[in-house]
């Protein structure tokens, strides 16, 4: 049994078709690059797979640990060890990182019939996490993402992630709006946290992400369908040569002419 | 008769009851004052919604009710057990009592009154000083509002709260105020009277709660003076009965150099209006006024403040917050006059609303009034729903749906909350803040 297995996922927003056809398979221990321009629809699918509800699934299925993940309500599929690093971390005024992370923890914590932490063996274990990601202990008590810098609130989201523990995780653009030191920061405590129990996959339209999280296949997505996939091999060359050349390869309208031509 | 005229009869038969009992007493002062308010009263009655003030908030419920002024002190079946509902943990402060409006020396615990401290039952100061009447009430009196001059008319008792020049009282002063309807609808009317001499420091905490679950108005009126150089928190917690209806009014001076804040927050109550209202008569000083309402149901409630900016050099800083669910209807209406001569003034005013269903709603209106030219005045409004981003924020790290809003519900408004100096209240209020948006939530299910 696969630990994700999406097939051919049809689904859009308001009518408008955003992801026609999309298949793939991703095993435990495995980390997958998702790549493709912008509009491709590659933030769609990993909303879809997070459970937001704008996104409306018109065809397909995808089955998660062999259960119908969209079935499941975004808190069930978090629960079940799926977690979605968010392109735009969210501000939350009033709930600090601490209490926010402990709801958290100990939801997850309550469906897996396990006991939930008080706050000493909680801070006992974000200590631990902290020392992963870098992540600077003042941001622990601010409110969730307020006046945090791009660079912290991604940094913030990996923490989660660290804390969390999931068994799936989606880092969606995790690369955008960082410089160059935050993203290797970043992408070494994805890498610190990555085992042989767990998966990942990376959500993003450059390949300099990508030489610090090294995936075992790349996936081109155009137009709503993946329309190659490769080793880490592919990404080189879609840095070399950008998309157009996928476009026509795999017979893709390319970019220009699809909006210059008739509606 | 119409409805005004037998309003009138009928609280005009309570005043003559009142002055036939006064047994001599009649040609104080104080009772010239009652007069005064009495006549007040009965020439204008109940506002209407006719009236700017009372645009939308109508009284006809409480109009329409007969309602019996408490005019003696009476136990009504209270035990030391029934506080611990109302009252704050281990403050080690003073606690004053009141039941339906008059002073109950039985449950307040005899306090160990630091020297330049007052803390007692009004009837007993005004007994001892008469000449409290023409130095506080008296030139009160001019800026009455019908149920100020309701209160006035049958003046008898409330809280005494001195604290000397120089004095700092490091422990709260708490105002406790049950009232016990159980048949004939009460009219509860305590007066408290709060004065900080010149650098005096003090915490006043004004509770009311309900026994019994009959009809009552609690009509009440604090005055505050804050002398120069003086700091006061005044903290007001309403926790009445769903039947009961609520009118407070708030009137404070501050000295030169004061500071005052004060925190108003309504958790319980049919119909609730408040009447907070600042007025600066020395240069330097500082007001805060905060508020929060949580109202479900049909609850209605009303917030009116007013900051009136007389002289130059002070600042105010005002924020309101509501969280509406149900078929609850909020009100705010907040006042900032800068006369003329009150240049320099900076004074900032905002105002938020968080509506939980659709059939919640809210009126706001700033209104600022400003004569002077070299100013700083802001002003902000907002009304909105739970932001579904955060909400799929949380739900997405496997927070549950309800949870989530109601986290999101609790931290906006804990904002409030967490203006409150006193550690003790602020724990208070955030258990009385869980279990009352548990309770709307479960009022908005079914």
């Amino acid at each position: 049994m696969s630990l994700l297995e999406v097939r051919n996922l049809h689904a859009g927003v308001q009518g408008n078709a955003i992801l026609e056809g999309i298949n793939l398979r991703v095993e435990k221990g495995e980390i997958h690059a998702i790549m493709g321009p912008n509009g491709s629809g590659k933030s769609t699918f990993a909303g879809v797979l997070a459970g937001r509800e704008a996104y409306v699934v018109t065809e397909g299925e995808v089955t998660y640990q062999g259960k119908d993940l969209l079935a499941l309500s975004p808190e069930e599929r978090a629960r079940e060890g799926l977690f979605l690093a968010f392109q735009y971390p969210v501000e939350i005024p009033g709930v600090t990182n601490m209490y926010f992370l402990k709801a958290a923890l100990n939801a997850i914590r309550k469906h897996r019939n396990l006991e939930e932490l008080d706050a000493m063996e909680f801070l006992a274990l974000v200590r631990q996490k902290m020392k992963i990601i870098d992540f600077d202990q003042s941001l622990l008590n601010r409110p969730v993402n307020e006046g945090f810098s791009g660079g912290e609130k991604k940094r913030n989201e990996i923490f989660q992630m660290a804390v969390l523990d999931p068994t799936l995780a989606i880092l969606d653009e995790t690369d955008s709006g960082l410089d160059i030191d935050a993203l290797r920061i970043v992408a070494e405590g994805v890498n610190k946290l990555r085992s042989p129990e767990n998966a990942v996959v990376v959500v993003t339209h450059y390949q300099r992400l990508l030489n610090y999280i090294v995936p075992d296949f790349v996936h081109v997505l155009i137009d709503g369908k993946i329309v190659k996939s490769g080793g880490k091999e592919l990404a080189l060359v879609l840095e070399e040569k950008g998309y157009d050349w996928i476009r026509t390869e795999s017979g893709a309208v390319p970019a220009l002419a699809q909006e210059a031509g008739p509606k | 008769m119409n409805a005004q005229a037998e309003t009138r009869e009928w609280y005009t038969g309570r005043f003559t009851r009142f002055e036939e009992g006064l047994n001599g007493a009649s040609g104080s002062s104080l009772h010239a004052l009652r007069r005064d308010g009495f006549a007040a009263f009965a020439a204008s009655g109940f506002p209407t919604t006719d009236q700017e003030e009372w645009r939308f908030t109508s009284v006809a419920p409480i109009a329409a009710t007969q309602f019996t002024p408490v005019l003696a002190y009476d136990q009504s079946g209270v035990t030391e057990g029934d506080l611990h509902d109302w009252i704050l943990a281990r403050t080690g402060g003073i606690l004053l009592v009141f039941i339906n409006g008059h002073f109950s020396r039985a449950l307040s615990p005899e306090p160990a009154l630091p020297r330049g401290v007052t803390a007692g039952s009004l009837a007993v100061a005004l007994a001892g000083d008469p000449s409290l009447v023409a130095r506080y009430f008296a030139p009160d009196r001019a800026g009455e509002d019908p149920f100020a001059s309701l209160n006035t008319a049958f003046l008898i008792d409330g809280a005494f709260v001195r604290v000397d020049p120089g004095v700092t009282l490091d422990t709260p002063v708490e105002i406790l105020s049950l009232s016990t309807s159980v048949g004939a609808p009460l009219l509860v009317q305590p007066r408290h009277l709060i004065i900080a001499g010149e650098r005096a420091r003090v915490v006043v905490v004004e509770s009311y709660g309900g026994r019994g679950r009959g009809t009552c108005l609690t009509n009440a009126v604090t005055q505050i003076v804050v002398g120069d150089g003086g700091v006061v928190e005044h903290d007001k917690l309403q926790m009445e009965n769903q039947d009961s209806f609520h009118v407070g009014t708030t009137r404070v001076s501050l000295g030169r150099e004061a500071k005052f804040t004060s925190n108003t927050i309504n958790l319980g109550g049919a119909l609730i209006r408040n009447n907070v209202s600042a007025r600066f008569a020395g240069e330097h000083a500082e007001c805060t006024l905060n508020g929060l309402s949580v109202a479900t149901g049909t609850q209605l409630v009303d917030n009116h403040t007013v900051i009136d900016h007389a002289v130059p050099h002070c600042e105010s800083h005002e924020l309101y917050k509501s969280v509406l669910d149900g078929s609850a209807r909020g009100v705010f209406n907040g006042k900032i006059f800068v006369r003329q001569d009150a240049q320099k003034t900076d004074a900032k005013q905002t105002n938020k609303t968080l509506l939980l269903s659709d059939d919640a709603t809210i009126d706001t209106k700033p209104q600022l009034e400003i004569f002077a030219d070299d100013v700083k005045c802001t002003h902000g409004a907002t009304v909105g729903q739970l932001d579904e981003e955060q909400v799929f924020y949380l739900r997405a790290r496997g927070i549950g749906d309800t949870e989530a809003r109601d986290l999101l519900t609790f931290a906006f408004a804990t904002d409030v909350i967490n203006r409150v100096h006193l550690d003790a209240l602020r724990e208070k209020l955030d258990a009385l803040l869980h279990t009352r948006l548990r309770q709307g939530r479960v009022t908005l299910e079914t």
